[in-house]
């Protein structure tokens, strides 16, 4: 069936942000909702605690990704009555990963990263396309404005490649001070340029001891 | 009870009008080890006893958390009680995804007897052998329920289900009046006592009762062991020192009994 100009679907913009450290990971997105050329909400959240120590951030179509949200709230219950203990980010990623190739042949229309501690308390961060492709990386940006973030995050961060061997860790040894400042400077630059992220951008930090959450103002045109 | 030609089938009425398999499940309910529950207007409290089959093993679970306001204790079959469990939280996972707010526990109770009573009209099913004390708390305040194998289902301000069950409610018939105006605490003490009057003598330790609570603004858990330990010590130091100074115990008020809530 031809799909007629996206009615199922409509992209709200926005970019996300991930970068994982040794002991802390950061995941960041701008708040704008838009559609077309107009904007929605200035004031809208694209990222979700989805464990304890575990968060998601997205963009794309936000009705898919509430939807997809309360899908993972609702399977993280059932596992916490299960097995009496909170998925671990790694597990999480891989049940979103299923969750998400599940609706394969009427997809999500969500662009998501994970980011979180492992069980070793390193910091890590999990990068999606629409349909549950996943790879473990040290940083990712996912969005409209991810273009013009990941560039600078390659030449910043500079992540070893996983084919190498013996397998070198993609952490960066940033101290997490320096990775949100490294954040917001990379979100300022992503609002010069493209016309979909802008406003706010909510920074959370997960580390040994929680979830702190950040706002940073953006320009607003 | 009674071997007669009615009880092999649960769709064959006796001539007294009875279901006699029915009738069985509920005995089973009565082997279980003892559970009781009690409610104010804002707390409901649960406290089993715990059954280990022999010192080597652990003891079974006969508390479960169903969701953040409800969780239910169990006396009979406790593997059946398990598989409701799983089903009655679905129920409040389900509910929780549709409409964006916790299952009243009227509506769950509803469900799992309408679940038990089909159970009862069926020939190649048998009734669930366990009895459940559903404890929760929804907008319209604190409840216990209890659940039966035969599909009903009521509710009460205090009840005890499972073996030496009798003991813990004459205990709470004397005191249920004064309830709904007891704090967290107070609660929680009445229900271990309760919960010494099933063990008949044998002497009440932490490790041999499970407590749970859940309240306003505290979802439903488990008490920690040590926070029981004190509990008992603090009530058997005070028994102590009474009976050491002569003194009569302080006494309960001796009410002519009234209409007694807790039949069945």
């Amino acid at each position: 069936m031809a799909l007629r100009g996206n009615w199922m679907y409509e992209n709200n913009g926005g970019t996300c942000v991930a970068i994982a450290g040794a002991d802390y990971c950061v995941i960041a997105a701008d708040t704008r909702l838009s559609v077309g050329y107009s904007i929605y909400t200035r004031d809208y959240s694209k990222i979700c605690k989805l464990a304890d120590k575990c968060v998601m951030a997205s963009s794309g179509f936000q009705g898919d990704l509430k939807a997809l949200q309360k899908n993972l709230a609702a399977k993280h219950l059932i596992y916490q009555h299960q097995h009496n203990k909170q998925m671990s980010c790694p597990a999480m990623a891989q049940l979103l990963s299923n969750t998400l190739y599940y609706k394969r042949f009427f997809p999500y229309f969500t662009f998501n990263i994970l980011g979180g501690l492992d069980s070793d308390g390193k910091g890590c961060v999990f990068t999606y396309d629409a349909v549950g492709s996943y790879e473990r990386v040290g940083y990712s940006a996912q969005g409209t404005g991810a273009g013009l973030i990941i560039p600078v995050l390659d030449n910043q961060l500079k992540s070893p490649s996983p084919l190498l061997l013996p397998a070198k860790d993609a952490v960066t040894p940033l101290l997490e001070m320096e990775a949100v400042d490294l954040v917001k400077d990379v979100f300022a630059s992503a609002t010069e340029r493209d016309i979909y992220t802008g406003d706010k951008v909510e920074i959370l930090v997960i580390n040994a001891s929680g979830i702190r959450q950040e706002l940073m103002e953006l320009r607003k045109d | 009870m009674f071997r007669n030609q009615y009880d092999t089938d649960v769709t064959t009425w006796s001539p007294a009008g009875r279901l006699f398999q029915v009738e069985y499940a509920m005995e089973a309910v009565k082997q279980g080890a003892a559970a009781v529950g009690l409610r104010s207007t804002s707390h409901v409290v649960l406290a089993t006893v715990n059954k280990a089959a022999s010192d080597l093993s652990s003891h079974q679970r006969k508390v479960f958390k169903i969701d953040d306001h409800i969780g239910v204790a169990i006396a009979g079959l406790t593997a059946d009680g398990r598989v409701l469990s799983r089903y009655l939280r679905n129920e409040c996972i389900n509910h929780a995804f549709v409409y964006e707010s916790p299952l009243p526990v009227s509506r769950l109770v509803v469900r799992l007897a309408d679940k038990a009573q089909v159970c009862t009209q069926r020939s190649w099913k048998r009734p669930y052998g366990v009895g459940l004390l559903v404890a929760g708390l929804d907008e319209t305040g604190a409840h216990l329920y209890y659940n039966c194998p035969s599909g009903n289902y009521f509710e009460y301000q205090a009840f005890a289900i499972g073996s030496r069950s009798q003991a813990a409610k004459t205990y709470m018939e004397r005191r249920f009046e004064a309830f709904n105006n007891y704090s967290r605490d107070e609660l929680i003490k009445d229900a271990i006592f309760a919960i010494r009057e099933t063990l008949q003598g044998e002497k009440l330790t932490s490790s041999i009762c499970t407590v749970a609570i859940v309240g306003i603004d505290e979802p439903f858990h488990v008490i920690d062991q040590k926070i029981i330990q004190e509990v008992i010590d603090s009530v058997e130091i005070k028994e102590d020192a009474a009976a050491a100074a002569d003194q009569a115990p302080a006494q309960d008020d001796d009410k002519s009994s009234e209409a007694a809530p807790m039949d069945i």
